[in-house]
């Protein structure tokens, strides 16, 4: 077991390195684009130019480049925006993932629960009218866009209802630190909680449920029966836990990719100074530094998660343990 | 029966010390067949039988090479095939042709009978070299159906709109399309119901009577391979443990494996007294076979030499040859 | 005659949703089975042989599924019988194995959990208590080390003791009858005749009644002491074993014996084989099911027969009450 961790750990500092050689390369070392130029901004000064040389080495060989790059990313932590000048690029990021994490976190832990909900009451009532509700349900939800539900959100509780004894608890838009004020942060975040999280809600409780459904017809299943449990112990104790599979890798790849960025709709709608929204930002920008911290930042991230759920399946399936 | 006669003909294929090593993670090494040798004579059916895992099923396909063998020689018809390039192996193909159990499985499900059997005879050249002429190809695929007993109006139809035993009609027809020498047939009736199973048994008898070929069975059930072979391989963890004449090996078994397995078939007949007492324990794991004779962790008559010392197949005064120090008849 | 019976099926019809309309898969059958005995219900793919298993489990769940006739276990009567009760029954008083042991487990538990879980589902007793029955458990059924195997997951464990793990689940509860659905197909010959013998140990000593579901005439030949014939969802013939593999009465049933490959004795040229395959369920024939492949076939046949006494036997076939019973069976002499 700990040798499997261990393993794990190596590959993914591998896939790591490989991952941030490909983005330098693609960023810094295409061929025929200056990066000291692209670095340094629009109109920037021939002493900004030479000065970006010299930091950046691009005098130098692409290997050293490459170390520098990572030594300013990693090490000394002062790579350093030119758009915005003198901007530190990491810390800017550190300021910016505590609020990507607790959007997704928030919103993550109401995707699966309620999923999770939908998806084994539809099951159990399979066939049913509540079964074909909640489907239903579960399609709008992944129809909806998320901008467009957020803005009704934001109509409805900042504006329109927002003084009605329903909805005068909301704050502004914005972000309130859990450090400072737990429940000013808990009061930010729930309605984008929600948001982002109905997406979610259909597209994973209709894969749970088609799983369940499937599962149903398993020789385990019919043993399970035969036994004289009862049917929601059936489907609880030896159906869910078997189904769980898909869902896993789904939430693994989904998280991370939120996490690393991806919610920057839900971000913008809300006025919360994210990652997506910085990563954003730095791409208009064609702010190069930038773009390579959130770059990294996000790979950092879907790796860890693709790390984390393959752990996850060593826990659900022994099968993978004694790797067959 | 006492031995071969001396001017009996060149086998049509033969194996020489094959071996089927696949690896398994953490430097494990499973021997699937493990120093394997026989030869089949043209017009034999060598029955391969043995319990899951015996590697019976490997050493079919390591025969036709559809997969290729870790060590040792396969000799198909005097021309060493074991490391002929594929190109140079494609016109052998057509002398030998396999029959899989599951007879749904490989028969693709959205394309008539008629294209599937005809299938083979478009890729292969003619006799003459060249493609084979529409007429050529309707005319041979209305022979095989007769020789496989399905009518005409089958062609034009869908692999699911037949029973397991037309399906393995429907199969055996496309193996024999291109008039192979040699079948190798793996489980081709072990999916079939026992009426059906029989009547697909005789058909095997029947082409090989009329088309002179030659097979290789391979089988768990003893009663069936006792019905077609004229030779049987009795196989135990990667290995032959006896091979001989049908009737001499199913008769009076030499090896105590090959006791073990007969008196462990269940007969559709009402003994009265006890039953023998069954085998012991499970077929150990191919990964860690045990040391000396493979078989002494179950065999009922075990010595210490048995422990230790891995017999070697070698031949008994009767002709059959058994791997076994104490062999259960005639020294 | 039923009333000391264990089981008793009368007129038991299972019709299932198939296109549209309801076809009986299972018609009519009628069996008994007494305490301490083995009842071999044989039968070839698509004769109901698992769906009559199914349906006196209450385990058919298909939506519009109709269940008819009447079973009786204990002298309760089990059609119609609601879920709650049912349930308390299922596992208790009739336990059930099943032909594949690798899937018939939940793979992500552990076998010891799993048998655990069947004790506690009827009995109040603690965890730990559990777990010690299940270890005596899987000793008596032959299988070594049983703490450690217990810990085991079902893929661990190889298909001989996975079948001995399944039996022993079965029979945590003590049931009065145990169904076992092709409890040996998919296993090897050596270990198949393990499990049979465990099976027949398991009556001398737990007095548990089995029905047998197999395909495999020579698993009912050694195993049952009385046997039923399916063909095509119907009782072709029933009877104590011996007499039935002597002298089959109905024409299936000896066609059957003569088609499988003797493993002694002379090699026939040819198999005697059945022509033909059997009708599915939408298309089973208005008279006998057999008819069309029968070599007896007559005008008489064009109407269903009924289930007459032979010799021991009962059978649906016209040809004893036209005094024209079939011969006894040649048996190929066994070899010393």
């Amino acid at each position: 077991m700990a040798l499997t961790v261990l393993r794990r750990l190596g590959q993914t500092l591998f896939v790591l390195v490989g991952i941030s050689v490909l983005v330098f390369l693609v960023f810094f070392a295409t061929p025929g684009a200056d990066p000291t130029a692209r670095i340094a901004g629009r109109n920037a000064s021939p002493e900004t130019m030479a000065r970006v040389r010299v930091e950046y080495g691009f005098d130098r060989p692409l290997p050293v480049q490459y170390a520098r790059m990572m030594e300013k990313l990693f090490v000394t932590r002062d790579l350093t925006s030119y758009v915005n000048r003198g901007q530190k690029v990491v810390p800017e990021i550190l300021e910016a993932a505590p609020v990507t994490l607790s959007l997704v976190s928030g919103a993550a832990a109401i995707w699966v629960v309620l999923s999770v909900a939908m998806g084994v009451t539809a099951a159990a009532l399979r066939g049913g009218w509540v079964d074909r509700g909640l489907m239903m349900l579960g399609l709008v939800g992944i129809s909806i866009p998320v901008f467009w539900l957020g803005q009704v959100v934001n109509l409805v509780t900042q504006s329109r209802y927002h003084d009605s004894w329903l909805f005068s608890w909301v704050p502004g838009l914005g972000y309130v630190p859990l450090t400072e004020d737990p429940l000013g942060w808990f009061r930010a975040l729930v309605l984008p909680w929600l948001t982002l999280a109905v997406l979610f809600v259909g597209i994973y409780s209709r894969v749970l449920r088609a799983d369940l459904v499937a599962v149903q017809s398993e020789d385990f299943m019919r043993t399970a029966r035969a036994k004289g449990l009862s049917p929601a112990r059936v489907l609880l104790v030896h159906g869910l836990r078997t189904s769980m599979i898909t869902f896993v890798s789904l939430f693994g790849l989904d998280f991370a990719q939120l996490v690393g960025g991806g919610a920057l709709l839900t971000e913008v709608v809300f006025g919360l100074q994210g990652v997506g929204r910085l990563t954003y930002q730095a791409l208009s920008n064609l702010d190069l530094p930038l773009i390579m911290a959130t770059v990294m930042y996000s790979a950092v991230f879907v790796v860890i998660a693709n790390a984390v759920v393959d752990m996850l399946y060593l826990i659900l399936d022994p099968r993978v343990r004694d790797g067959r | 029966m006492t031995g071969l006669p001396d001017h009996s003909p060149s086998p049509l294929i033969a194996a020489q010390d094959l071996r089927m090593t696949y690896r398994v993670g953490r430097g494990q090494v499973l021997r699937a067949l493990d120093g394997v040798s026989l030869s089949v004579r043209p017009g034999e059916v060598l029955g391969l039988v043995g319990e899951s895992g015996c590697g019976k099923s490997t050493l079919g396909r390591c025969l036709l090479r559809l997969v290729q063998p870790s060590a040792g020689r396969v000799v198909f018809d005097g021309t060493d095939i074991t490391t002929l390039p594929e190109r140079r192996l494609r016109p052998l193909r057509q002398d030998m042709q396999m029959v899989f159990q599951d007879s749904y499985a490989a028969l693709n499900p959205r394309r008539r009978i008629g294209d599937l059997v005809a299938e083979p005879l478009r890729v292969h050249p003619a006799p003459g070299g060249g493609r084979r002429s529409r007429a050529d190809i309707a005319a041979r695929l209305a022979e095989l159906m007769d020789l496989v007993g399905l009518p005409q109006q089958a062609l034009a139809r869908y692999p699911h709109e037949f029973s397991g035993g037309q399906r393995q009609r429907i199969n055996i027809a496309r193996a024999l399309a291109l008039s192979p020498r040699l079948v190798v047939a793996d489980e081709p009736v072990a999916a079939l119901d026992v009426s059906i199973q029989a009547q697909i048994v005789n058909l095997f008898m029947d082409l090989r009577d009329q088309l002179g070929l030659t097979y290789i069975f391979v089988a768990h059930d003893l009663a069936v391979v006792r019905q077609i072979s004229t030779r049987v391989a009795v196989m135990y963890l990667g290995a032959i443990v006896e091979l001989g004449e049908a009737d001499a090996v199913l008769h009076r078994p030499a090896h105590p494996y090959t006791a073990a397995l007969i008196a462990a078939v269940p007969e559709p007949v009402v003994r009265t007294g006890d039953l023998p007492p069954p085998l012991r324990g499970d077929v150990p794991s191919p990964i860690a076979p045990p040391p000396g004779c493979r078989f002494h962790t179950r065999c009922p008559v075990v010595r210490d030499r048995c422990r230790v010392d891995p017999p070697a197949l070698r031949t008994l005064p009767d002709g059959r040859e058994a791997a076994c120090h104490y062999p259960l008849v005639g020294e | 005659m039923d009333g000391d019976m264990l089981l008793a099926v009368r007129d038991l019809t299972v019709a299932l949703p198939v296109g549209g309309r309801l076809v009986p898969i299972v018609e009519s059958v009628s069996f008994t089975l007494g305490t301490r005995e083995i009842l071999g219900i044989v039968g070839e793919s698509g004769s109901g042989k698992s769906v009559t298993s199914l349906a006196i489990m209450g385990l058919i769940d298909v939506p519009g599924a109709r269940i008819t006739g009447s079973v009786r276990f204990r002298g309760r009567e089990l059609v119609g019988l609601p879920p709650r009760a049912y349930r308390a029954l299922r596992g208790r008083e009739i336990a059930m194995i099943f032909q594949d042991p690798m899937t018939a487990f939940t793979p992500v538990y552990t076998v010891g959990r799993q048998i655990d879980e069947q004790i506690r589902a009827h009995q109040k007793i603690s965890r730990a208590d559990a777990r010690a029955r299940t270890v005596r458990l899987l000793g008596d059924m032959g299988v070594p080390d049983p703490e450690r195997v217990a810990g085991r997951y079902p893929h661990q464990l190889s298909g001989g003791l996975r079948q001995r793990a399944m039996i022993a689940m079965a029979l945590s509860c003590n049931p009065a009858l145990l169904i076992a659905d092709e409890p040996t197909t998919a296993l090897d010959v050596t270990v198949q005749a393990q499990i049979l013998d465990l099976l027949r140990v398991l009556r001398r000593d737990y007095g548990s009644s089995v029905l047998l579901i197999t395909h495999d005439m020579g698993v009912v030949a050694e195993t049952c002491d009385r046997t039923l014939v399916l063909y095509s969802g119907l009782v072709a013939e029933r009877g104590p074993t011996g007499a039935l593999f002597a002298q089959p009465a109905h024409p299936y049933t000896a066609a059957l014996l003569d088609s499988i490959p003797p493993l002694h004795g002379l090699r026939p040229a040819r198999l005697p084989s059945i022509p033909g395959s059997p009708p599915a369920p939408a298309e089973r024939p208005a008279g006998c099911p057999f008819g069309p492949r029968c070599t007896h076939v007559h005008a008489a046949c064009a109407t269903r027969p009924p289930l007459v006494a032979c010799g021991e036997q009962h059978v649906a076939c016209v040809l004893p009450t036209e005094g024209h019973p079939l011969p006894p069976r040649r048996v190929p002499e066994m070899s010393a």
